[in-house]
């Protein structure tokens, strides 16, 4: 089974040759059978890495530690679900992940994208081609999961057991379909400068693509926060780590194409710049792939002892970012700009929002760089850290926090600033009372929560705004509006929900970070401790054993005003024999949208244990807002104009003509 | 654990993170006056453990990072003001120790980047629109007329 996978995936990465040929010299030369070429190969190419992938996590589950890479990361007495799981939770899986992943949204392509111009269709996947093959003779020449030992070892090495955790079975699929979910974006901005034109079928086809990666890649980055806030025990949920930033610049960059992608499908304008923006998109999951995949960051003396796969990846980079740049400044004067616009419209209103995007992403990725280009080209060694980021790019969303409100309430071409500022009084009002009964009856010292408190209540409510005046509420009978609002176009909520989770995220952050409170302590079995309300009972120590790893488990009571317990925490110190590392778990528990949080210290000598304690308000929303502004693009891509697949496919004659209205 | 077992971002990070028991202030560090814990707490999350993977003092329980945090809490206790007291570490340790840096020239690049780009930004869209109103009259005005024959005689 192991040889069959190995086999196929040398057998995809043949096949990516030619597909990334074939209906390229098809394109160019005007041959049909040639063109016709790419969809099958494409789709073969698929089946082969899954048979491949297939392979690997069967390796896995099966604990064959004759497979270099299943020793290394996995252990027989790990629960079934981490060593499925333990398939990616390691560079050559993931990387395997990477490309089954890139394959198919290629194949996907293949098989909806009859409606697409033929030589589009062979170009796009041409490229799609091209991609693969870098990666796939990435993964062969230097990360080659199957690779046999012999003779096989009886034990494996264990998984990290940071990694046994259940979000190691989510946050890496779904930051991977972001990720690379871009790469279609990518293919079919290159195709269309390599054909030097762009048609109405380029923006339908981008726009659903962007939102498909853009809801993974929320939704990843967002698991991923939630998971690193509960596995590193001091409640975090977000620290300006490099390799966050990595996958965070492409969702900054991937939230102002899908903006500016609006704007082409509509009104034809920002070609140009969507384009540009569609490759930059894809060029920052790149570089996130590179810093990641290559150590640099660890140190760069880590990537200068064993630089094979930093330099390869390098490389990779280089061709396809240098490569697609080069295409774009020779051909992009020969595409055709698109219509105009007065600047207060909703079109000037999405070139504000990617104004901000655009720079807060080149904020993040010169902070990023920075120390590594100094400490490259000077030896010098400074660190930029969440101080920084607060400073700059904390100032750069507030104006694009602030504006976001009126963007749905301008008309395209020429918008009407005061007629949308009049009907975001009620907002604007409840924003201002919201900023007053902070500032005056909470938290009078911090400015910044009674700004962000007002902010995310203006984001809250403008979005809610937008609904109301679309469907009419307050100007025509409510049995009418209620009516306009149910037949309201679903791109319409997936906007008012995407902005919406956008404030409840905000309101989480300024939740936690102003109004949490904290306790260190070091408690005797017995003692109780108070914290903004909540009294806890600490009941002691107990031992006990899971299936590869043993901990002392430390029990907390949550005391009712009764007096009588109202429920419990549990955290754990566990202790991983085999790799011999100890971690800890944090006990938590949500009440309301709100969580205490709970994690256990080194036992003392006199019996007590140190215990750390926090009260979080709010701090669910910041990932519920991420959950929200999932739900807003997936509702946008079940508007009837963009389904994915085969949008014009599926069009009735009726849908046609609200279209072109 | 070196970076090759790790997988994604996150999980990236929390490998070099993670050195074993996730506590950070302990009880005994704390200072007795709220006034002066709270003025550390700030300070501690400015500066770099420096054998983290880019973590603070303040939430990293490396035996560096507890050295750090006792050292600020003594500088204050003995009446170092908060700017001394960084001005001591830095000069102990060296400025990679802060996570903010500081506004030097050889920084400038990296403060000036959000400003810089959001004039040239703004100024580009500007200029964009300007050169693209026409729309409404047909005759163009002076200038533009010198442009476009300059732009014809090119």
């Amino acid at each position: 089974m192991v040889e069959t996978g190995h086999f196929a995936l040398v057998l995809a990465f043949a096949l990516s040759l030619v597909q990334m040929l074939v209906p390229l010299v098809g394109a160019r030369t005007g041959n049909q059978r040639l063109m016709a070429v790419g969809g099958p190969v494409t789709v073969t190419g698929f089946a082969l890495t899954a048979l491949s992938f297939a392979a690997l996590a069967s390796a896995y589950a099966g604990s064959d530690f004759s497979v270099a890479s299943v020793w290394e990361n996995s252990h027989s007495l790990q629960p079934m679900i981490y060593k499925i799981t333990g398939t990616w939770g390691n560079h050559e899986g993931s990387m395997l992940l990477w490309v089954l992943i890139l394959t198919f949204f290629g194949a996907l392509v293949a098989v909806f994208g009859n409606n697409l111009p033929a030589t589009l269709k062979a170009n796009v996947l041409a490229v799609q081609g091209m991609i693969g093959a870098a990666f796939f003779l990435f993964i062969l020449a230097t990360s080659n999961p199957f690779i046999r030992l012999n003779p096989a070892p009886i034990e494996g090495r264990d998984l990290n057991p940071i990694l046994q955790d259940l979000g190691l079975a989510i946050h890496p699929p779904m930051l991977y379909l972001g990720y690379v979910g871009f790469s279609i974006c990518f293919s079919f901005s290159v195709a269309a400068l390599i054909e030097g034109r762009i048609d109405a079928s380029w923006a339908r086809w981008v726009r659903p693509w962007t939102l498909v990666a853009w809801m993974f890649l929320t939704g990843g980055i967002a698991m991923g926060s939630y998971w690193a806030y509960y596995e590193l025990g001091w409640g975090g949920f977000w620290f300006w780590d490099p390799v966050e930033n990595a996958s965070f610049m492409p969702w900054l960059a991937g939230t102002a194409l899908l903006h500016s992608a609006i704007v082409m499908e509509k009104r034809s304008a920002l070609k140009i710049w969507t384009l540009l923006l569609a490759i930059l998109t894809f060029s920052l999951s790149l570089l996130g792939t590179f810093l990641v995949r290559s150590g640099v960051l660890t140190s760069v003396h880590a990537f200068a002892t064993d630089p094979t796969r930093g330099v390869f990846i390098l490389c990779i980079l280089t061709l396809f970012i240098g490569g697609s740049l080069t295409l774009f400044a020779l051909r992009a004067s020969t595409l055709t700009a698109g219509g105009l616009f007065h600047p207060i419209s909703r079109e000037g209103a999405l070139v504000l929002n990617n104004l901000f995007l655009t720079t807060a992403t080149a904020t993040v990725l010169v902070g990023t760089l920075y120390p590594l280009a100094l400490e490259a080209l000077t030896g010098g060694k400074i660190s930029v850290g969440a101080p920084f980021f607060d400073l700059t790019f904390g100032p750069l969303m507030l104006p694009l926090l602030a504006i976001v409100p009126f963007g749905p309430l301008l008309a395209w071409k020429r918008g009407d600033v005061i007629a949308a500022s009049q009907r975001l009084m009620a907002a604007f009002a409840l924003a201002i009372a919201a900023m007053l009964v902070t500032g005056l009856f909470i938290d009078g010292a911090s400015v910044f929560a009674a700004l962000g408190v007002g902010l995310a209540v203006w984001l809250v409510a403008g979005a809610l705004t937008d609904l109301a005046v679309k469907s009419g509420f307050g100007s025509v009978a409510p049995a009418v509006a209620l009516r306009r609002f149910a037949g309201l176009p679903r791109s319409v909520f997936g906007t008012a929900l995407a902005h919406l989770g956008l404030g409840l995220t905000l309101l989480g952050i300024v939740g936690t970070l102003c109004f949490g409170t904290e306790k260190i302590l070091s408690m005797h079995p017995g003692e109780t401790v108070e914290l903004s309300g909540h009294t806890l009972r600490f009941e002691g120590l107990s031992p006990q054993k899971g299936p590869n790893f043993t901990e002392d488990r430390g029990r907390f009571l949550l005391m009712g005003a009764d007096g009588n317990a109202d429920g419990e925490i549990a955290s754990a110190k566990r202790f991983y024999p085999v790799r011999q590392t100890v971690t800890t778990e944090s006990g938590i528990r949500t009440l309301g949208f709100s969580q205490l949080y709970l994690s256990l210290g080194d036992e003392n000598k006199d019996g007590s244990v140190v215990v750390r304690l926090w009260w979080k308000p709010l701090v669910t929303l910041i990932w519920g807002g991420g959950l929200v502004m999932m739900a807003g693009a997936a509702m946008s891509l079940l508007d009837r104009r963009l389904r994915v697949g085969a949008p014009a496919k599926r069009r009735n004659p009726a849908g046609a003509l609200a279209d072109s209205t | 654990m070196s970076a090759r077992f790790s997988l994604t971002s996150l999980v990236l990070l929390l490998a070099l993170l993670f050195t074993g028991a996730a506590q950070a202030v302990k009880p005994d560090e704390v200072l007795r006056d709220p006034a002066l814990e709270a003025r550390a707490r700030v300070l501690s999350e400015g500066l770099r453990c420096m054998v983290c993977q880019n973590q603070s003092i303040d939430e990293s329980d490396a035996d560096l990072a507890r050295d750090l945090r006792v050292l600020v809490r003594q500088r204050l206790v003995a009446g170092d003001t908060d700017q001394q007291v960084m001005d001591y570490i830095v000069s102990r340790y060296g400025e990679f120790v802060l996570l903010k840096p500081r506004f030097s020239l050889r920084n400038a690049l990296l403060w000036s980047t959000p400003v810089l780009l959001l004039l040239a930004g703004g100024l580009f869209i500007v200029l964009n629109a300007r050169s693209r109103r026409p729309a409404s009259d047909s005759t163009l005005s002076a200038e533009e007329k010198a442009a476009l024959d300059k732009m014809l005689s090119d």
